[in-house]
């Protein structure tokens, strides 16, 4: 018989209370046990960054962590930006004024790495947004619209 | 995939984390940042009967400096945090440029650097970061505790000198004298992947402007991370002019041993090891006149 361990976790500002075997990773637990389903899962081991998530403040891959290791801290995923439901935030609003997305699988990955760029760096270069981007994979767009709709965010935001 | 089932434990001070291992052996892997060991676990290349997790033991994080100027990086602190230290940036500049070419923000805001140093992937960076450093690590266990020189630690690819009941507990790296200068380059297909290779090097000028001393040590080039001293020892005593830089990377062309990787044949590394030799000394020479 497995462990198996009493959780709760914080997820967009509120507390989910699970019992999970150790192994469980954390895209799972956001996925099948509290239904979170827009963090996504590409490949898997780290590389694709499909299911970046926010822990804390800082941009992680959600498939390298265990569910276990996240109590006491505060997760966030995509469905935290969002105001309100049917509306957009500022940075998502400018994805579909570009066009940065196309299947859109990518896409939560994405806005939670840029949303912990653009609060670091307010006021980007093309260059750096580039940089930030590089541990994301895109196999639609070419990027070159997701670079144009984070530097419209961050200048929409001066 | 998803992992094997394993035993978790999540003590909360090093004691607890030693006795563990010391009792439960190899059946058991420390879990540091996760970033190199969860990913081998997600494929069942890794199948660890229990997970010893590191993340909450408390005192294994940290950057020190001693009164000799010696940097002490606890096993446990992240990538992110060792990037944005200032003080690091002025005093120790070599890691924070090779830091940027480690994986992407993502895999270093959770990575730590005595995770990824225990790894010990001839591939990774901080590798040979610490070989051209002169770094020293601490080594912990139930039964005590032991120091090694970095260039005695890596032994063969993913295999270091640390015993089973054994932790690498601390990272010590002694100061950058005067006149000194570093840089770090690798040539990767895209950003953020593994180097097809790279190098770490740091020269030190005397006072009249000539070498006193230069290391040079190369990822991706050979079974761990390696020095190049018979590239060096041409260095010494040079101006670090450029047919002294010229000749050194001749020789550390010639000094490494590359195995290959699916990118690069053997040829190309040691191509590749040439041309960034002869660039990062360029630089690291030109640094040391700051």
């Amino acid at each position: 018989m497995s462990q198996r361990i009493a959780i709760t976790l914080d997820v967009n500002g509120t507390a989910y209370r699970r019992e999970v075997e150790p192994r469980l990773l954390l895209t799972d637990f956001l996925r099948h046990e509290i239904g979170l389903t827009g963090t996504h899962v590409g490949c898997e081991h780290g590389v694709c960054g499909a299911c970046t998530i926010l822990w804390d403040t800082a941009p992680a891959r959600a498939c390298l962590i265990f569910a276990v290791q996240a109590e006491g801290h505060a997760i966030h995923t995509v469905e935290g930006l969002a105001p309100a439901p049917g509306q957009l935030n500022p940075l998502q609003q400018a994805f579909q004024d570009t066009h940065a997305l196309q299947c859109g699988y990518c896409t939560p990955g994405i806005l939670m790495t840029m949303t912990a760029f653009l609060a670091e760096n307010p006021a980007p270069t093309e260059h750096q947004v580039r940089d930030a981007l590089s541990g994301n994979l895109c196999r639609c767009t070419g990027y070159q619209h997701i670079v144009d709709a984070v530097l419209l965010a961050a200048e929409r935001a001066r | 995939m998803k992992p094997a089932p394993f035993d978790w434990h999540a003590p909360a001070t090093l004691a607890e984390a030693l006795a563990l291992k010391a009792h439960h052996g190899d059946a058991a892997r420390f879990l540091a940042g996760g970033q190199s060991l969860v990913p081998a676990m997600n494929f069942r290349v890794s199948q660890p009967a229990m997970l010893v997790d590191l993340n909450r033991v408390a005192g294994l994080d940290g950057i020190a400096w001693d009164a000799d100027g010696t940097l002490s990086i606890g096993a446990m602190t992240r990538y992110r945090s060792i990037e944005r230290d200032a003080a690091i940036a002025a005093r120790q500049p070599l890691l924070i440029e090779a830091l940027a070419e480690v994986a992407h923000p993502q895999i270093r805001t959770r990575g730590t650097l005595g995770g990824n140093l225990a790894h010990a992937d001839p591939a990774s960076e901080m590798p040979a970061v610490m070989l051209a450093l002169g770094a020293r690590f601490r080594l912990a266990s139930s039964s005590g505790g032991r120091e090694v020189a970095a260039a005695d630690f890596f032994i063969a690819p993913l295999t270091t000198v640390l015993a089973e009941d054994e932790m690498l507990a601390e990272i010590r790296i002694p100061p950058l004298p005067s006149r000194s200068g570093t840089a770090f380059l690798e040539v990767a297909r895209r950003r953020g992947d593994y180097a097809m290779l790279g190098v770490a090097v740091v020269v030190v000028r005397d006072a009249a402007g000539r070498c006193r001393e230069a290391r040079l040590a190369f990822l991706s080039a050979g079974p761990t991370p390696v020095l190049a001293p018979r590239a060096a020892a041409l260095l010494r005593g040079t101006a670090l002019d450029t047919k002294s830089i010229a000749d050194a990377a001749t020789m550390a062309q010639q000094e490494v041993e590359p195995m290959g990787s699916v990118q690069a044949n053997p040829g190309y590394q040691r191509h590749l090891a040439g041309v960034l030799a002869r660039r990062a000394l360029s630089i690291a020479a030109a640094r040391s006149l700051a």
